[in-house]
């Protein structure tokens, strides 16, 4: 049927691209039937429709081909595209990181799996110093149209090293551009444009949401969807207080902004979505607006994202701010092991209940340690 | 999604061996029938140990190509493509996953040295005459003066290079003195279609490719007319259209960034492949090990040089690993390897135009181990003097000269005069410091390059800083540099 409709506008010398696009558009409106998916598959369509659209896209990383994936993101490529394409590694991060860096330099676009982002510790020197700096020290002689992806921060019961967040190390180095996605319309979008991107990416995704389901749009289901790199998603309107918050922290602040609103505290939330670069004016129009800030990260502290934003926003938004910001982040010390000490070392919904609350002078305890 | 289907498979095609299946169980020499002089080489390697060696990583790579991974196939009996008339007794013979293995119930160390080492290729002695019995690729006159005047011009450009870094006019650089023979002689014997991941000691490569001693002139200074501008230190340079990889400080990175540039280039079906070179420190690195091993698994085809020249910075080579030299380590990996006396040019151009056509023609990975002698120090920052006897540096700056030898064997044949050699560096020399005075006045780059290439597109926070920071140049002009254009 969109075939007819457009050979019938093409008759008015239309032209047919633009057209399709909007004839897709209407289409995808009239549909209006929420589909759900997974985070995983979601990663997965993603790889599978840019893997299909451009033949020098391939992946690269352990258990990627025959073990379908760690996480089984990379299900089913490896049948579909051959071992070409679908490369399964030796244990050597530095290895196949350097490896996807030299395969970028000379014009493919590979897409990197770390099994996690702590394993990617043994090649940052790839990602940083290759990849990150060469367009701009070779004077744009090397692009690295690379992206590097895998789970990063706390999964569940898996100690220190398996449980560190990057998005601050990796945010930190000019060059790169760093992405956090949450729902599975972020994971298909912003996958799909970091794969487009001519610069390198870090996609840093949970392994925690991976097998969680989202609405999606029938538009986001569209091979050609993308999402810009840059833009934050304000997730749910407020005007008392701003939260941001990036990965899985945004279902809790969520979660948090429903018990606030009981409350009478209508949260704005922000989806950060990218890193690096940072919206900077989306977080510092929300503030202006509310006046009151909590920043959410599961990673450390000191040097971490809410570091950043309140930097951000004591430079560009001091005067608006009505309360000092909250910021919200990891407990200082290695991810422990046992349960009880793992649930108090990762931000939880009460922690930002509490904390919107003391933004908002509506604490009972003025203590800072609520 | 069909068609995307079948587009993948051609993929997959082109990624193909160029050897069909059958011709992979029958060659366990390669066969260099193009060229009599190869006969020695060849026949050394059926009657070397090392063939057997060969043949089993031609059939494990095989395996892996035609038949899923061993993993999934644990239980059952993997068809072997070699005949059992191999093993003198099937009882002797035991399957594990990598392959069969006969046993012996003698318990037997392999001893961590082997009573000789690897020799190493050499064709021209001191005297400048071919060792008699060697075999090597006869270079005609044109190149034989090209290599010669190179190696010369690359040798006077250190030296005057090195000067102007002593006066305070670039703030660093590093020599290549020792090894003009190992630069100029593997330039001459790749071609320009080769895409080279360098080091940092191989400028040669890039000279006889036709970089001209401004353009190394004009990086060193890092003017307007660097193609770095100005964004790197002196002696990384960087060319595109002379395929010549950007110089990357951190040691050894580029090997398994070759394997990647391999791959590649594998899909571009041309008669090239892609040349990694490394120091002998750069082998201690981890990126050695992974980038060695990936090239042998995917099948890349890489050469990997390895300049042996004794020292990294101060550490010599006992102290850089124990192993025979870095030619055994080629074994371990599977990958073919050779040694060659670096300061022989006529023994490392017939080495390199062997290896490279092994390479492309068998799509498989050879390392080269080149043994040289740093003569210089290593870079401007150091003095070797105090880690290394100064008679040894002069023994292997006269009496061991890369250049002397080669001269000896150039002269010999009447291809040059002892005029030639004085009106060459006579004019060598003043190229030179034109080149630098040239360099020295030309603009740097402009503000706008300190912004640019971070991302492919300029993104708004950098053009919001530029915009500020010119705002703020034009208030306080005098807290600038007044030689960085606006």
């Amino acid at each position: 049927m969109l075939r007819i409709i457009k050979q019938r506008l093409a008759y008015n010398g239309l032209p047919a691209p633009t057209l399709e696009q909007g004839i897709r558009v209407i289409a995808s409106r009239a549909y209006s039937t929420a589909k759900e998916m997974t985070v995983r598959e979601a990663l997965n369509s993603a790889i599978d429709e840019e893997m299909s659209a451009d033949p020098k896209v391939f992946i690269m990383g352990e258990e990627v081909g025959e073990y379908q994936g760690a996480y089984k993101i990379s299900k089913g490529l490896l049948d579909k595209y051959g071992p070409e394409r679908v490369l399964d590694t030796p244990i050597t991060e530095a290895g196949f990181a350097g490896i996807g860096v030299g395969a970028a330099y000379y014009g493919l676009r590979p897409v990197i799996e770390f099994m996690t982002f702590n394993f990617s510790m043994q090649a940052i020197d790839h990602i940083i110093n290759s990849a990150a700096k060469s367009n701009y020290m070779s004077a744009g002689q090397i692009s690295v149209p690379i992206v590097f992806r895998g789970p990063n921060g706390a999964a569940a019961g898996v100690g220190a090293q398996h449980s560190h967040c990057y998005a601050a190390w990796y945010s930190s180095c000019p060059g790169l551009k760093v992405l956090a996605p949450y729902s599975s319309e972020d994971a298909r979008g912003l996958l799909k444009a970091a794969i487009r991107d001519p610069d390198p990416v870090v996609f840093l995704e949970n392994e925690l949401l991976y097998g969680e389901s989202f609405p999606v749009s029938a538009e986001a289901l569209d091979s050609s969807f993308c999402l810009p790199i840059g833009k934050a998603k304000i997730e749910r309107e407020g005007k008392d207080v701003t939260i941001t918050a990036f990965s899985k922290m945004v279902g809790y602040a969520l979660q948090a902004a429903e018990i606030l609103a009981k409350e009478g505290i209508n949260a704005e939330v922000i989806n950060l979505r990218s890193i690096r670069p940072l919206d900077r004016s989306t977080i510092n129009a929300s503030v202006r607006k509310t006046n009151r800030l909590v920043t959410i990260e599961e990673g450390f502290p000191q040097h971490g994202v809410g570091a950043e934003i309140c930097a951000s926003i004591l430079e560009e938004s001091f005067e608006y701010l009505d309360a000092p910001v909250e910021r919200i982040a990891g407990a200082d010390v290695p991810m422990p092991y046992a349960a009880n000490l793992e649930r108090m070392a990762v931000p939880q919904i009460e922690d930002i209940v509490r904390a919107a609350k003391r933004a908002c002078y509506k604490s009972s305890l003025l203590a800072a340690t609520a | 999604m069909a068609i995307w289907f079948s587009r993948s498979r051609k993929i997959a095609h082109f990624l193909k061996p160029k050897i069909s299946p059958s011709e992979f169980l029958y060659k366990i020499c390669p066969n260099y029938s193009n060229s009599s002089s190869f006969r020695t080489l060849s026949g050394e390697n059926c009657r070397n140990p090392q063939a057997f060696s060969d043949y089993s990583t031609t059939i494990l790579s095989f395996r892996r190509r035609w038949w899923r991974p061993e993993s999934t196939r644990a239980g059952e009996q993997v068809e072997t493509p070699y005949s059992d008339d191999d093993y003198e007794d099937e009882n002797q013979v035991l399957d594990f996953p990598g392959g069969r293995v006969t046993f012996t119930p003698e318990m037997k160390f392999i001893s961590e040295t082997s009573d000789k080492r690897i020799p190493c290729y050499r064709v021209l002695g001191d005297d400048g005459y071919p060792i008699s019995g060697s075999k090597f690729e006869q270079v005609d006159k044109e190149t034989a003066v090209k290599m010669y005047e190179s190696m010369v011009t690359l040798q006077i450009m250190d030296n005057i290079f090195y000067e102007a870094q002593r006066q305070g006019r670039i703030s660093f650089y590093l020599t290549s003195l020792g090894e003009e023979a190992i630069n100029i002689a593997t330039a001459a014997a790749l071609t320009l279609d080769d895409v080279i991941l360098p080091q940092y000691r191989e400028p040669g490569i890039l000279l006889w490719r036709g970089f001209t001693l401004q353009e190394f002139a004009n990086q060193c200074f890092g003017n307007n007319a660097d193609y770095g501008k100005g964004r790197q230190m002196p002696i990384h340079y960087g060319s595109n259209k002379h395929n010549f990889f950007t110089i990357s400080s951190p040691i050894a990175t580029q090997l398994p960034q070759a394997a990647g540039v391999a791959y590649s280039l594998k899909m571009d079906k041309k008669e090239a492949c892609v040349v990694a070179f490394t120091g002998d420190g750069g082998t201690s690195e981890g990126d050695f090990h992974a980038g060695l091993n990936f090239a042998a698994v995917l099948e890349a085809p890489v050469l990997f040089i390895c300049r042996n020249n004794g020292w990294a910075i101060s550490t010599p080579i006992s102290e850089q690993f124990r192993s025979d030299g870095v030619v055994v380590k080629g074994q371990a990996y599977g990958i073919r390897s050779i040694r060659v006396d670096g300061n022989d040019a006529l023994a490392v151009y017939s080495t390199i135009r062997a290896a490279r056509e092994m390479v492309i023609r068998e799509q498989k990975p050879v390392l080269v181990e080149a043994l040289s002698y740093r003569v210089g120090h290593h870079s401007t920052s150091d003095d070797s003097t105090k880690y290394r006897p100064i008679n040894e540096i002069e023994y292997w700056r006269t009496a061991r000269n890369p250049l002397v030898r080669f001269q000896k064997w150039v002269h010999k044949n009447g291809w040059w005069t002892d005029d030639d050699e004085s009106e060459l560096r006579g004019s060598i020399r003043k190229q030179l410091l034109t080149a630098i005075q040239v360099a020295e006045k030309t603009e740097k780059p402009p503000l706008a390059e300190f912004f640019s290439d971070v991302y492919s597109h300029l993104p708004s926070n950098l053009h919001e800083q530029e915009k500020s920071l010119r705002e703020t140049i034009k208030r306080h002009r005098q807290d600038y540099p007044t030689d960085v254009p606006l």
